[in-house]
């Protein structure tokens, strides 16, 4: 691929995602490309990128939805959830008892992993059986990837990762050499496609957003945007949980963060405190 | 450095998972079946076991079900690695006192995975 290619590549991944593509990342776009050019029939990277300058919107979307990074896995970076668990949703039942309702958004969910993490910490605690009413939300740019959450299907090795067998065996069934989450999980998440860059009016007042490992691959000013649109839909005493490389320091002024908690952000000190002292 | 016994019939797989754990900074002694691994323990009983399922003369079940008798065969943490995919097995092995359950295949990330999951990564 040439330097002019992947410059192509990038404007069209950058304008439709908000992805950078760095130039030095030919061979991965390559290796990210050949589903694409398999599903769409072209022998060569030349045919495929020869086709989409000719700016065929199916092609473009295939191809922006390949350079997401699908990369997860349950319980990942295990002491966000140990924090989650611990000091965000104790916090958040006392303050919520009155309307038994929680409204969650996992932002960037892949395959699913990590909204059915958070469903599953939920069903711990034995919210929807005490009639909490919960709103967990799950999106992600990719259609592909929402199909894949919505079925809750995971092979041998992706659930041996991250999760311990008493969880899998509370949580799963088998599924012709695969492991299905339950029914009563997969109900709990309702999965949507989305891109960050859209509109975010239909996500109002939400208790936690889950944005993790997706802001990394963004510029300066789309994080920005991003702070902002999240900061707007969640709730005043609410939360937000970033990856463990993540921090809106220098970037938004929304957030504060919450001592003891390093990947949860909240919006404003008095929350941090009370989150501090749950 | 933290000390497991292998347990399994296949030489190859003894010396993939030694392999692994020698990785993560164990110091490994393999056994190629339930009685085998009894002794084993009786001579000196490890911090960690990873143990097959189907083995000649004691199987995997019944070493668990023994070991757990065995005075200080409460202390060791046992991960079976088996074959035996299914939540039957998975729950029999459980009730019979093991720790975590790898499914074969596996690999590195998923013997990690699992250590991690019992506190002995």
């Amino acid at each position: 691929m040439t330097q002019d290619d992947i410059s192509l590549l990038a404007q069209i991944v950058r304008r439709r995602s908000g992805l950078i593509l760095p130039p030095h990342k030919a061979q991965f776009v390559e290796g990210q490309l050949a589903p694409v050019m398999r599903r769409f029939g072209f022998r060569t990277v030349e045919a495929l990128l020869a086709e989409l300058r000719h700016g065929r919107e199916t092609l473009s979307r295939a191809v922006t939805e390949a350079m997401t990074t699908n990369e997860s896995s349950f319980f990942r970076d295990r002491g966000s959830f140990e924090q989650f668990r611990d000091m965000v949703l104790p916090r958040l039942i006392e303050a919520r008892a009155k309307t038994k309702r929680l409204r969650i958004w996992c932002a960037a969910c892949a395959a699913g992993q990590e909204p059915y993490s958070v469903a599953m910490l939920l069903d711990d605690a034995k919210l929807p059986a005490k009639g909490w009413n919960i709103d967990l939300i799950a999106t992600d740019i990719s259609t592909e990837m929402i199909a894949r959450a919505e079925e809750g299907v995971y092979s041998h090795f992706e659930v041996q990762r991250g999760l311990a067998i008493r969880r899998l065996v509370a949580h799963f069934e088998e599924a012709n050499g695969s492991w299905r989450i339950r029914e009563n999980l997969r109900r709990m998440v309702t999965f949507r496609p989305f891109n960050l860059l859209d509109s975010y009016g239909w996500l109002d007042d939400l208790d936690v957003v889950f944005c993790r490992n997706v802001l990394i691959y963004f510029d300066h000013k789309t994080k920005t945007d991003v702070f902002g649109k999240i900061a707007e839909m969640l709730a005043p005493d609410g939360a937000l949980m970033l990856g463990v490389s993540e921090t809106p320091r220098g970037v938004s002024d929304a957030f504060v963060p919450v001592e003891g908690a390093p990947h949860f952000f909240v919006k404003n000190k008095a929350t941090a405190q009370r989150f501090a002292a749950a | 450095m933290r000390n497991c016994l292998v347990v399994d019939d296949s030489r190859v797989i003894r010396k993939v998972a030694c392999r692994i754990l020698q990785d993560l900074r164990y110091e490994t002694e393999e056994a190629e079946d339930g009685l085998a691994a009894l002794a084993a323990c009786r001579a000196r009983m490890p911090e960690l076991i990873l143990l097959d399922w189907n083995m000649p003369n004691m199987n995997g079940i019944e070493f668990l079900k023994t070991l757990r008798r065995e005075r200080d065969g409460q202390r060791p943490v046992v991960v079976f690695c088996t074959t035996e995919n299914d939540v039957a097995h998975i729950t029999e092995a459980l009730g019979a006192g093991a720790n975590e359950y790898i499914m074969k295949p596996f690999d590195r990330g998923i013997v990690e995975a699992k250590l991690a999951e019992v506190g002995m990564a």
